[in-house]
């Protein structure tokens, strides 16, 4: 099944760590804080997804598999 | 007239019941099958379908649901939903009803303003007369102020533990919402349209509206018009039929602000004909939201009055998730200086370019709907931007009168 980086933005706290581990997918905005690129991660990249979201100091990141969207607000 | 009160003052029992007869005892999926059929969106801003989201609930709910009715209208510019509460609160009260039927939920939370005091009134005096229909299942909870806390999210976090700040999603609320239950977060407007549609079927809403536009709603009309206020109005009717039902416009009008502080600006000359309907507004890249309609004054700068919003709305952040905290905050500092044309070398380039990275970066949509309201001001008042990094004003500036707390 499909995979997306998710973060939880209100635990991130800039550290940037993920940005460095996985810069073809996070860029970093002009205060530390990640941006992630759309869509779902390439196969080729999974295993370092992995490795960022270990990496984490605050456990803000995490790997989800698509679900539907059953509800949007 | 069908939520405006035919009298002052807050409709008593007697009255309503004299209007609109008892409330009705269809079953559970009879209800939500009507409301589907209405077509009934949600009221509170993001016009999500009411009928979808009471199946949501039911379908998780073993009888221990939750429905908290969302009266916080923190909006400065909104002012139907108090206006509701305050004269209709057994309307209110009997969509909340229906609503806990439907998703079988055994407690009813009203969650309302603090500062909306004939609101609360009302509701508590409601609320006393309806103690046998509501069995001890009901109460106030009473909202603290600033935007961001009727939020759905915040809200159950209010009534949990609180704190009206935004919790991380998932779960949603109709997940997992108070108390850890099935919750249904409904905007009391969208109640009070469930409690009519309830009683006269989803052919009746159907039947109201303008053109392609299909039932009626409240907005609430501000700015440069000779009677501001609450009006009822059947959706498909146009902007300029707004105006109007405020009494005309009072000089002339630069500009639009649509939708609330989570719309966006219009260019009023190519709108006046505008539908006021969800669906229309949205094809054309703008938003009804919570019905706020604000007519800006064609003396009063629109990059002025647009970053008195933008500093408010950065205020407002529950300083809990860096884009929304640090990202808003630097979109408001540059906004205001370019508001006051001392702007640095590159503020526009750099509002632009912030404005186009917060979406979706928030734990809530609060930075979604500010960075919206700011791309629409940097289009319809492009030229104005353009003038202010120039420290120039087009206008003869007369300060904008936007409310903000
Ligand atoms: C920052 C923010 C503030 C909000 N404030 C309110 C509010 O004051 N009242 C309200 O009904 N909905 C508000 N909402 C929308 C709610 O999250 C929710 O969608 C709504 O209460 C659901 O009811 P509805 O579907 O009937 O509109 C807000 C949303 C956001 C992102
Ligand atoms: S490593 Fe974790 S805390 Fe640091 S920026 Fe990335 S997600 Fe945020
Ligand atoms: S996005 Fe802003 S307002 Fe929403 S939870 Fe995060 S900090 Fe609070």
């Amino acid at each position: 099944m499909a995979e997306t980086l998710q973060i939880d933005r209100i635990r991130c706290d800039g550290h940037g760590l993920c940005a460095e581990l996985l810069p073809e997918l996070i860029s970093l905005d002009d205060w530390g804080f990640p941006i992630i690129k759309a869509g779902t991660l390439p196969p080729s990249l999974v295993e370092h997804a992995r490795r960022a979201v270990d990496a984490c100091p605050v456990l803000a990141l995490r790997l989800a598999s698509m679900t539907p969207v059953t509800q949007r607000h | 007239m069908e939520l405006i009160p035919l009298a002052p003052g807050a409709e008593s029992l007697a009255a309503h019941r004299q209007r609109l007869g008892p409330l009705p005892t269809l079953p559970s999926g009879q209800l939500i099958a009507e409301l589907e059929a209405s077509g009934l969106l949600g009221r509170g801003g993001a016009g999500f379908p009411v009928g979808r989201k009471w199946r949501a609930v039911a379908e998780r709910s073993s009888g221990g649901a939750v429905v908290l009715a969302n009266g916080a209208e923190g909006e400065p510019l909104s002012l139907k939903d108090r206006t509701l509460m305050a004269g209709r609160p057994h309307l209110v009260i009997d969509g909340a009803l229906l609503a806990a039927r439907a998703v079988a939920a055994d407690n009813i939370i009203f969650y309302v303003g603090g500062e909306h005091r004939a609101a609360q009134a009302a509701l508590r005096d409601a609320l006393a007369e309806r103690s046998r229909d509501l069995q001890g299942g009901a109460r106030i909870a009473t909202a603290p102020g600033g935007y961001v806390s009727g939020e759905e999210s915040a809200a159950v976090h209010f009534v949990n533990a609180g704190d009206a700040r935004p919790t991380t999603i998932p779960p949603r609320p109709f997940e997992r919402g108070v108390g850890g239950r099935p919750t249904l977060v409904q905007n009391v407007e969208s109640l009070a349209l469930a409690a009519l549609i309830a009683r006269r079927g989803h052919a009746w809403y159907q039947g109201l509206g303008h053109g392609q536009a299909r039932g009626l709603g409240l907005v609430t009309v501000s700015g440069a018009v000779n009677h501001a206020g609450v009006r009822e109005v059947e959706f498909g009717s146009t902007l300029g039929d707004a105006a109007a039902a405020a009494g005309g416009v009072s000089g002339d009008v630069g500009a639009v602000l649509l939708g609330g502080y989570f719309g966006g600006w219009a260019d009023v000359d190519q709108q006046w004909g505008l539908p006021l309907d969800a669906h229309s507004m949205r094809a054309r890249g703008l938003a009804l939201g919570c019905g706020v309609v604000h007519f800006l004054p064609a003396q009063t700068c629109g990059v002025e009055a647009t970053a008195r919003i933008m500093t408010y709305l950065a205020s407002q952040s529950a300083r809990q998730c860096g884009p929304c905290v640090f990202g808003l905050a630097a979109i408001a500092g540059a906004t205001q200086r370019l508001g006051a044309r001392s702007p640095k070398a590159d503020d526009l380039e750099r509002i632009a370019r912030w404005s186009g990275q917060l979406t979706g970066r928030g734990a809530c949509r609060h930075p979604d709907g500010a960075v919206a309201l700011l791309q629409s001001a940097m289009h319809v008042f492009a030229d104005d931007f353009a003038a202010h990094q120039r420290r120039r004003c087009l206008t003869t500036s007369v300060p904008a009168r936007v409310a903000v707390a």
